[in-house]
């Protein structure tokens, strides 16, 4: 520690992978905005006698079991898969990191409470919580997202509580409050700065288990319904052409691949720059 | 042929994908056998890179660029892994600063001492245990034969220092690396530890590298010094020569910096006023308080003081004495469980919530952690800005002018504005830190160890800065400090704490001068002198004090330095010490007068010097 001025380290750069997650998590994002726009055909409208076509110049991404285009039925599918995931996933974790300041915050019985509450709803699988919910609800938009994200808000608030929790015990906090400031104006000012890089970390994380678990709904045939669908319905309603290799089950089989990975590209671009930050 | 060799030694760093750097460059001595050198400098010089090139080893990152290191003839850096092997543990030995984290915390002490000489299988494990025990004794450790039965949570920190030094002197190793082994202990611990290494070192014949920020210890153990200076040597030479005719102005200043001048403080209006703060019996501690008054966990017992306006009073404690405490109570952070506090004459609530923003405003705090006392979100700029608006709710036009004026008043260029805190060296981050606390025009600043993490020089700076702004400003401070030496150069007043207690208080001028308190005497005469000999100096009944273990702050109303003290008592241990005002104007927690103490101090002095070891 002299008292020359350490030549400051710049912020580094994200690495060619969180480049390319970016780029990817963009171009989904401009998917599930215009899909509707972009896509040759309409979802519904079955275009082609032929049933599990392979892919051809006029259906890039051969046609489904009903002979409907698979392209366009994806592009439609885009807006459910990526929209719902975002919706739930930024709902999962604004209520995370509030309950999760609040509990870092307070202490004392608030931080009990909420914990064992957190603990509780922990302990039940995902898909156990969402069975159960679509099974006294019926299935709907509204109640699947809820669903989603009430189940990922344990832990969102997990992951928060500890973390406010490390940085209220630094002493610009002290600094903070001896100056008389309010608790709000700690919070809003000097935690939650400090947050948003694991926050945002977190954020693509869950987004990722979000995409998965309504997939996996779809799958089983309890997440969106027919004539609608995600990509996970997709895959169920073609699974049988997956005897005759046809692109329409594989092609959104992938698609929920490519989004889960390039998300998790950024998540790695992005902890990697955080932890040179922290340093 | 001296036994260690260095020459055009290099060691370069890897940046992050950028050209390597030099850590250090041009390194060459040689150190001759039984001869101990110390490596002396701040932090970034490079001491303790070039200390571990004699293992062969660099840090993670590093690299040995170039140049060799020849320890009895053979070239280290041309090494194998396996000759490397051979060569650290068994003929080159290393003590780091840190004891507590070298150690398993799960394994006895005799088997991780012996581990080096079982592991290579030297000798068998009774002759390992006998050996260790001699050691033991050599470093005057308390019961050296049943010591090594314990683990290392059950050994104080100057206990576990000393076994590690045993633990490398077990394979009578040909040169011992001690890197800042003592920098981490406190001050009536170091001297003990100190004397332990060096008799020990000695008396084998040791050759020794000693890695040390201290002039001041290092006179006493080393016979030659190199002082570093970012990575490459300022100057080398013999202890006496360094000391008293130091050739390069950097190790000028390094013993300028060591010994701190005496600011000038302004003059003080004697007035009649109501003293800026005073505090009266505070008892503060942790859990809550019971029937009879009493806290679960106390840290603070009965402390009054009074600090009056513009003058400084300096806190001395050791680690756990409860001066950090002391200033959190005092800023609100941590509520008293009894006692008053007053500022300007009128009561002042122990909580934050209840105080007013005009007594918020008239005490601030500054922490010794610089780097965390800063929001490393925020720009220099933004944390500045923050009580500009929130005490005086200046405009944005008036904060940005009134931010310059302060960056101005701690001497640091407006360029820093936009940089976060980690863009910043600590002594800058510490600067940013008075700023934060100027801005409020506060009436007092409570200083808990400003410079305690800093560099020598940097802290010295930081020393002179708070003079200025205490001439300047009319400022109170508060100062806390384990370092006397600094308390004595920034305050008119100080006062000493131990476990929680007050013992002595005074005037600045008179609290280190005979008569004192006991533990004011052991404290005093703790602290190392910028002279070779020093050491040899202390006698035997000093040291045998500082061999106790430093005390808890407990419930009990007695001396809480009954335990370690000299010149106790029967009525010590039953008794509270009453308040005695001595002659010289401090005022002493004691039950021996001021003629007793006198005539007990001033035998002290002339007592016999024995040999620390035991019979």
């Amino acid at each position: 520690m002299s008292d020359s001025a350490i030549a400051a380290p710049r912020r580094r750069r994200l690495s060619v992978a969180g480049q390319a997650g970016i780029a990817l998590v963009l171009a989904w994002a401009a998917l599930a905005a215009l899909g509707p726009y972009l896509a040759p055909y309409r979802a519904g409208d079955v275009v082609n006698v032929g049933v599990f076509a392979p892919m051809s110049a006029a259906h890039p991404f051969g046609t489904d079991y009903l002979g409907r285009d698979m392209l366009s039925r994806l592009l439609y599918g885009a807006r459910y898969t990526v929209g719902v995931a975002m919706v739930a996933t930024v709902l999962a974790c604004m209520g995370g990191i509030a309950l999760g300041i609040l509990s870092a915050v307070r202490k004392g019985w608030t931080d009990s409470v909420l914990g064992r509450a957190a603990d509780a709803l922990i302990s039940i699988p995902h898909l156990m919580f969402a069975l159960v919910v679509v099974a006294a609800f019926g299935t709907s938009l509204p109640v699947l997202i809820l669903m989603a994200a009430i189940s990922y808000v344990p832990g969102s608030y997990r992951f928060s509580r500890a973390l406010a929790l490390d940085i209220n015990a630094m002493d610009f906090i002290e600094v903070a409050r001896a100056r008389g400031e309010r608790t709000a104006y700690v919070v809003w000012a000097e935690i939650l700065p400090n947050m948003i890089v694991p926050l945002l970390t977190d954020f693509g994380l869950r987004f990722v288990f979000v995409v998965l678990l309504l997939s996996g709904l779809s799958f089983l045939g309890l997440g969106i319904q027919p004539p609608n669908a995600d990509w996970g319905a997709l895959v169920r309603e073609n699974i049988t052409g997956i005897y005759e290799a046809a692109p329409a089950v594989l092609v959104p089989a992938v698609a929920i691949a490519v989004l889960t990975i390039s998300v998790t590209l950024l998540i790695d671009g992005f902890s990697g720059r955080s932890r040179t930050m922290v340093r | 042929m001296a036994l260690v060799e260095v020459s055009g030694l290099h060691v370069t760093a890897q940046g992050d994908g950028g050209a390597p750097t030099d850590i250090v460059r041009d390194i060459g001595f040689s150190i001759e056998r039984s001869e101990v050198l110390a490596l002396i400098g701040e932090s970034g010089s490079g001491k303790t890179t070039i200390a571990l090139t004699l293992l062969g080893y660099a840090r993670r990152g590093c690299r040995i660029a170039g140049g060799s290191v020849r320890i009895g003839g053979e070239e280290v850096t041309a090494m194998s892994p396996v000759e490397l092997s051979q060569l650290r543990g068994r003929r080159v030995a290393y003590v780091a600063q840190s004891a507590a984290a070298a150690f398993n915390p799960s394994l006895r002490l005799m088997d991780q001492v012996t581990e080096g000489v079982r592991m290579r299988g030297l000798m068998p494990r009774a002759a390992a245990e006998a050996k260790a025990r001699d050691i033991f004794r050599a470093l005057a450790l308390p019961d050296p034969d049943s010591i090594g039965a314990r683990y290392p949570h059950q050994v104080s920190g100057g206990q576990l220092q000393r076994l590690m030094a045993a633990m490398a002197l077990m394979t009578d190793p040909e040169l011992v690396i001690f890197d800042e082994p003592t920098t981490a202990l406190d001050v009536t611990t170091q001297v003990e530890v100190l004397r332990a290494f060096r008799e020990a070192v000695r008396e084998r014949h040791t050759t020794a590298v000693y890695v040390s920020h201290d002039l001041a210890v290092v006179a006493q153990i080393a016979d030659r010094i190199i002082v570093l200076r970012d990575g490459a040597m300022r100057e080398v030479g013999p202890t006496g020569q360094i000391l008293a005719a130091p050739a390069d102005s950097y190790t000028k200043s390094l013993l300028a910096a060591a010994a701190p001048r005496p600011q000038q403080s302004p003059p003080q209006p004697e007035t009649a006023e109501a003293p800026l703060l005073e505090v009266n019996g505070l008892i503060a501690g942790y859990g809550r308080i019971d029937r009879q008054g009493r806290l679960p966990m106390p840290v603070l017992r009965d402390i009054s003081l009074e600090i009056r306006a513009g003058s400084a009073l300096g806190i001395i404690g050791e680690s756990g004495s409860g001066k950090s405490t002391l200033a959190r109570v005092i800023a609100g952070l941590l509520p008293a469980a009894a006692g008053t506090m007053k500022l300007d004459g009128v009561a002042l609530a122990p909580t934050l919530e209840a105080r007013g923003l005009e007594e918020l405003r008239r005490i601030q705090i500054v922490f010794q952690a610089a780097d965390t006392a800063l929001n490393p979100a925020h720009s220099v700029e933004h944390i500045l800005s923050r009580p500009l608006a929130f005490y005086h709710r200046l405009s944005r036009g008036e904060q940005r002018r009134r931010v310059r004026r302060l960056l101005d008043l701690v001497k640091l260029p407006m360029a820093l504005l936009d940089r976060l805190p980690s863009e910043l060296s600590g002594g800058q981050k510490q600067r940013v830190n008075l700023a934060r606390a100027l801005a409020a025009e506060p009436a007092l600043i409570l200083c808990d160890e400003v410079t305690s993490s800093l560099d020598t020089v940097v802290g010295a700076a930081i020393l002179e800065l708070l003079a200025e702004l205490r001439r300047e400003l009319g400022l109170a401070l508060m100062f806390i400090s384990h370092d006397l030496a600094t308390v004595r150069a920034v305050c008119d007043e100080v006062m000493i704490l131990y476990a929680g207690q007050m013992m002595e208080r005074g005037p600045g001028g008179v609290v280190m001068q005979a008569p004192q308190h006991p533990y004011a005497d052991l404290l005093a005469s703790s602290i190392p002198e910028l002279r070779p000999g020093w050491l040899d100096g202390i006698d035997a009944t000093r040291l045998a004090e500082a061999r106790g273990e430093p005390a808890r702050p407990s419930q009990s109303d007695r001396c809480a330095f009954v335990a370690r003290c000299p010149v106790r008592a029967g009525s010590c241990e039953t008794e509270p010490p009453p308040l005695r005002r001595f002659a010289k104007g401090s005022d002493v927690h004691c039950h021996r007068t001021e003629q007793e103490l006198l005539a007990q101090q001033s035998s002290r002095t002339s007592a016999v010097i024995v040999p620390l070891r035991r019979a």
